[in-house]
C-alpha cells in the first residue's frame, strides 16, 4: 500500500477469526467515515496446511475514504502477524488494535497489542463473561477499553442529566440486567465509584439492562428500559417521561471509541472497581 | 452541588441541555422548516435534548397540536441529518404544542403563556424558556413587549430566560441599537443569541483550532510574512426569490456586517488567554475596533448587480429582472472592499473582503497570502511559475486547509519550481455525519453557552466599519453590472490592482 495517507487520522488493526472477521472489518468501515482510517484486518489461521499469507486490498470505492486490507496468515505465519503489520503502519499516526472476540490475556503485551496507544476488547462476546471481566481487570494497562464500557454511555449520560436536577445525596443504587451482563457490571461498578454508595445488582430476563435506580431521600430516580429501545424516566414530582435508549450498532460504538484515543481512566477505575464487586 | 457521576475525566458523557421549553416564532418560514426543526430532532436523535422539551409553535393558522406536529414530522422527514427514528419522534412528538394567534394580539399570548405552563406542568420543563424569534427583525418590538406584557419573559428563581435572533441584526448601526434597546427591554444582554449559522460550522472554529494549538503557523502570522488576506464569500445561485428581503438588504448587509467581518476577526485576533466566551469576545471587539476603512472609498471599494448571462450552460436572468426587484433598484448583490486592521501585528497587510451572488462557483475561504522569498537563489526562468506561498482554509464546501509552496518540478534539465498544493480535506469524507451548524448552535442555547454568538459589542463594530461605505454608495446610485459566472465586476479586479495584486481563484 504505497498510497499516500492523505487525510487518514489513524491505523486500525483488527485481530480476529473468520467469524468475526466480515461484521468488524465492515464496522470499521462505516466509521471509517468519521475517522478516516487504514484498516488491516488479521486473520490468523494456524493449523496444518501451506504456510501461506493471503492478503485482499481495498481503496477507496463506495466505501468510504478507509483504506482496508484483509490478510490471513496461515500456517506458522499466523503467529508471526506483527511483523506483517509494522510495515504498514501509518507513519506517526495511532494505532488501534481491536479484538472483537478472544482477546490476549494483556492486550498492551500482546504483539500486535503493544503498537497500539488504544486497545479495543469486547467483553460481551465472551462465553464467560466472569472469567473474562476477570482477566481485564488483571491484564489492565491504561490505553485499554472495552466495548462493554461503549455501549453505557446513553445509559450514563442519561442517569447523569437526572442527577443534574437533583439536590441532596444518594443513598444507594440499583441497576437490573440479565445475568452476567458485562455492561451492566461495569455500570454497577461505575456507580459504585462515583456515588461512593451501596450499588445493588438485581437480576432480570433482559434484554440488556433493564433499569437503572438512584435512591434519594427525596425519592427514586429511575430510568427504566424493558424493550431494548425507549425508556421510561420517572422521579419524585416530575411528570414521567421517556427518552430513547437505543442499544447501538457496532460502528456507532466504534465511532465514539475512536473519538478520544488517550486511556480512559474512568474505565479503568470502573473495570478495577469490580473486584470489590465480585459478590454480584 | 456539582453532579458525582460527572467527572471532568469523563469525556464521553455529552452535555445534555436541561428541562426547557422552545417558543418558536415564525414556523411557516424556510428557515424553521429547513433548518431550525430538523436540527431540533437531529439533537434529540444523538440524544443531546433533555426529556423534559417542549417545542411551542406559534402562529396565525388554524392549527392543533397535532398538525403543527404533522408539520415539523414533514420537515424532519425532509431535511433532517440522522435517520428517523419512531421512538426518537414519539418522544418528541409528545412535547409538541401550538398556538395559533396573531403576534399583534396581547390575548394570543395569554394564551401561550398557559400553554407552556401546562408545559412545565405535564412535561417536566421546569419552567425555563428559549424564544427563538425566526421572524423579520421588524416585528421584534411588538413581540417582545407582548411577551413581557404577557409575563412570559418573568423569570422565578432557578429558572432561565434566553431569546434567539437571527441575521440581520439590523441594517446599519442605528437600527442595531434600536434592536438592542428593543430585546433589552425584556432580556439581559447575556439572554440575547444572535444566530450566525456561519459561527457554528466547525471549519470556522478549526481557524482557531489550527492558530492558537500549532508551533508553526503563529510565528509568520503577521505583517512580516504575510501580504495580504483574501476572504471571499460567493455563490453560484442569484437572489433566489428571496426579492424583497434580498433587495432591501444587499450583499454588504447581508455577508459582509456578520460573516467576513467575523472572519476577518477570527483570522486577525490574538491569542484570548483562554477560549471562554468573555475572552474570545474580547480579542474579537479589539480587532473589530481596529479595523479602518480606506481613506478613498471609491478606489478601494466594488459593488455590483448580476447581469443576465449564462452560468453552467444554462441562461440565468439579471438581478433587475428577478421577480420582485423594481428595475432601477440600487442594491448590490456584489460587494468588494479593502480594510486594514490598525496593529502591530497587521500594519501595512490589506484585508480584501468580497462577496456576491451568480459569480463563479459556491465557495467561502480565507486565503493567506504570503510574502516572497526575500531572495530566490535560481535563475529568473526557474520561478517563473512559482507564486506566492498561501494558506486557504476552505470554510466551504470542500472544508479543509490548502497550502500552497513551490516545488521542483521533476525531470527537468535545469532546475524549475511551480506551485503545487498540499491539502487537508476536513470535512468531504465526514460530510454526512458532521453535525449541521444549527444543531451546534442551537445546543449552545440550550446550555447557555455563547462562545460561538456575536455579542452586541462586535454586532455594532461591525457596522460601524460598514455604514460609511454603505453611505457612500447610496450617493452612487445603481451599481454597475457584472457577468453572471464570473467574479464580479471590472472595478473590483481594478480596486485590487491598484494595489499591485490579483484577486486568488477561488
Amino acid at each position: 500500500m504505497g498510497s499516500p495517507a492523505t487525510g487518514m487520522v489513524l491505523t486500525m488493526l483488527i485481530v480476529t477469526d473468520e467469524e468475526y472477521a466480515s461484521d468488524a472489518t465492515e464496522a470499521a468501515v462505516l466509521s471509517a467515515r468519521q475517522h478516516p482510517m487504514r484498516i488491516l484486518t488479521l486473520i490468523p489461521r494456524p493449523g496444518r496446511g501451506p504456510d501461506q499469507i493471503d492478503a485482499q486490498i481495498k481503496v477507496g470505492g463506495d466505501d468510504g475514504p478507509g483504506e482496508v486490507a484483509i490478510v490471513r496468515l496461515r500456517g506458522n505465519r499466523s503467529a508471526h502477524a506483527n511483523s506483517v503489520v509494522i510495515p504498514l503502519l501509518l507513519p506517526d499516526t495511532p494505532v488501534v488494535a481491536w479484538w472483537p472476540a478472544d482477546a490476549p490475556p494483556v492486550p498492551a503485551d500482546d504483539s500486535i497489542g503493544r503498537y497500539a496507544q488504544r486497545r479495543i476488547t469486547d467483553l460481551s462476546t465472551s462465553p464467560d463473561v466472569p472469567k473474562a471481566l476477570a482477566e481485564r481487570r488483571a491484564g489492565y494497562v491504561p490505553g485499554d477499553v472495552d466495548l462493554a464500557w461503549t455501549r453505557l454511555t446513553s445509559w450514563r449520560s442519561a442517569l447523569a442529566s437526572m442527577l443534574d436536577l437533583t439536590q441532596g445525596p444518594i443513598r444507594s443504587a440499583v441497576v437490573s440486567a440479565e445475568p452476567d451482563n458485562a455492561s451492566a457490571i461495569l455500570l454497577a461498578s461505575w456507580l459504585r465509584e462515583c456515588l461512593n454508595a451501596p450499588v445493588e445488582f438485581r437480576t432480570s430476563e433482559g434484554p440488556g439492562i433493564t433499569e437503572g435506580v438512584l435512591i434519594t431521600p427525596a425519592g427514586d430516580l429511575r430510568i427504566a428500559r424493558p424493550d431494548n429501545n425507549v425508556a421510561s424516566l420517572s422521579r419524585p414530582g416530575v411528570p414521567d417521561s421517556t427518552i430513547a435508549l437505543p442499544r447501538r450498532p457496532l460502528p456507532e460504538l466504534l465511532s465514539e471509541e475512536l473519538r478520544r484515543l488517550d486511556p480512559d481512566e474512568i474505565y479503568g477505575e470502573a473495570l478495577l472497581g469490580t473486584a470489590s464487586a465480585s459478590s454480584i | 452541588m456539582t453532579n458525582p457521576l460527572r467527572d471532568p475525566r469523563d469525556r464521553r458523557l455529552p452535555k445534555v441541555a436541561g428541562p426547557c421549553s422552545m417558543i418558536l416564532f415564525g414556523v411557516t418560514g424556510d428557515l424553521a422548516r429547513k433548518k431550525i426543526m430538523p436540527a431540533i430532532y437531529d439533537l434529540a436523535n444523538r440524544g443531546f435534548l433533555p426529556p423534559g422539551f417542549g417545542l411551542v409553535g406559534f402562529a396565525r393558522r388554524e392549527w392543533a397540536d397535532e398538525s403543527f406536529a404533522a408539520e415539523v414530522h414533514d420537515a424532519v422527514r425532509e431535511h433532517a441529518r440522522t435517520p428517523f427514528r419512531e421512538d426518537v419522534w414519539a418522544q418528541l412528538s409528545a412535547g409538541i404544542r401550538f398556538v395559533a394567534g396573531d403576534i399583534n394580539d396581547p390575548k394570543a399570548y395569554g394564551r401561550l403563556k398557559a400553554e407552556v405552563s401546562a408545559l412545565d406542568r405535564e412535561r417536566g420543563t421546569m419552567g425555563n424558556r428559549v424564544f427563538y424569534l425566526s421572524i423579520p427583525p421588524g416585528l421584534f418590538p411588538v413581540v417582545v413587549s407582548n411577551l413581557r406584557g404577557s409575563g412570559l419573559t418573568e423569570s422565578h428563581e432557578d429558572e432561565w430566560r434566553r431569546v434567539v435572533v437571527e441575521k440581520p441584526f439590523g441594517h446599519d448601526l442605528a437600527s442595531a441599537e434600536a434592536l438592542d434597546v428593543g430585546l433589552g427591554e425584556a432580556f439581559a444582554p447575556d439572554e440575547i443569541f444572535r444566530i450566525d449559522h456561519y459561527l457554528g460550522k466547525e471549519t470556522v472554529q478549526n481557524i482557531l483550532a489550527v492558530r492558537f494549538a500549532n508551533a508553526m503557523f503563529e510565528p509568520i502570522w503577521n505583517c512580516n510574512y504575510i501580504d495580504n488576506v483574501q476572504i471571499t464569500q460567493a455563490e453560484d445561485i442569484g437572489i433566489a426569490g428571496r426579492a424583497s428581503y434580498y433587495n432591501s438588504i444587499g450583499a454588504a448587509r447581508d455577508v459582509i456586517q456578520n460573516h467576513l467581518l467575523q472572519l476577518l476577526a477570527l483570522t486577525a485576533m490574538e491569542e484570548p488567554p483562554s477560549f471562554s466566551s468573555d475572552q474570545v469576545h474580547a480579542e474579537k471587539e479589539k480587532i473589530l475596533s481596529a479595523v479602518q476603512l480606506p481613506d478613498d472609498i471609491d478606489l478601494h471599494t466594488a459593488r455590483g448587480q448580476y447581469a443576465a448571462g449564462w452560468q453552467g450552460g444554462v441562461p440565468v436572468a439579471g438581478f433587475l429582472e428577478e421577480e420582485g426587484i423594481p428595475p432601477d433598484s440600487t442594491t448590490e448583490t456584489f460587494a468588494a472592499m479593502r480594510v486594514t486592521v490598525e496593529s502591530r501585528r497587521w500594519a501595512g497587510v490589506p484585508f480584501y473582503i468580497r462577496t456576491g451572488k451568480r459569480l463563479g462557483r459556491r465557495v467561502t475561504e480565507v486565503a493567506v497570502i504570503f510574502k516572497r522569498a526575500p531572495h530566490l537563489p535560481f535563475a529568473s526562468q526557474a520561478v517563473e511559475e512559482l507564486s506566492d506561498n498561501a494558506l486557504v482554509f476552505r470554510i466551504q464546501p470542500d472544508e479543509g486547509i490548502t497550502v500552497r509552496f513551490g516545488s521542483k518540478v521533476p525531470n527537468t534539465a535545469s532546475m524549475e519550481v511551480r506551485d503545487v498544493t498540499m491539502d487537508f480535506q476536513y470535512g468531504e469524507s465526514f460530510v454526512d455525519t458532521s453535525p449541521e451548524a444549527y444543531e451546534r448552535l442551537i445546543l449552545d442555547v440550550l446550555l447557555g453557552e455563547p462562545p460561538l454568538f456575536p455579542n452586541s459589542t462586535e454586532v455594532d463594530l461591525s457596522w460601524r466599519i460598514l455604514d460609511p461605505v454603505l453611505d457612500r454608495w447610496a450617493e452612487l446610485g445603481q451599481p454597475p453590472q457584472y457577468a453572471s459566472g464570473g467574479w464580479g465586476p471590472a472595478s473590483a479586479y481594478d480596486m485590487i490592482a491598484r494595489d499591485g495584486r490579483t484577486w486568488r481563484r477561488p
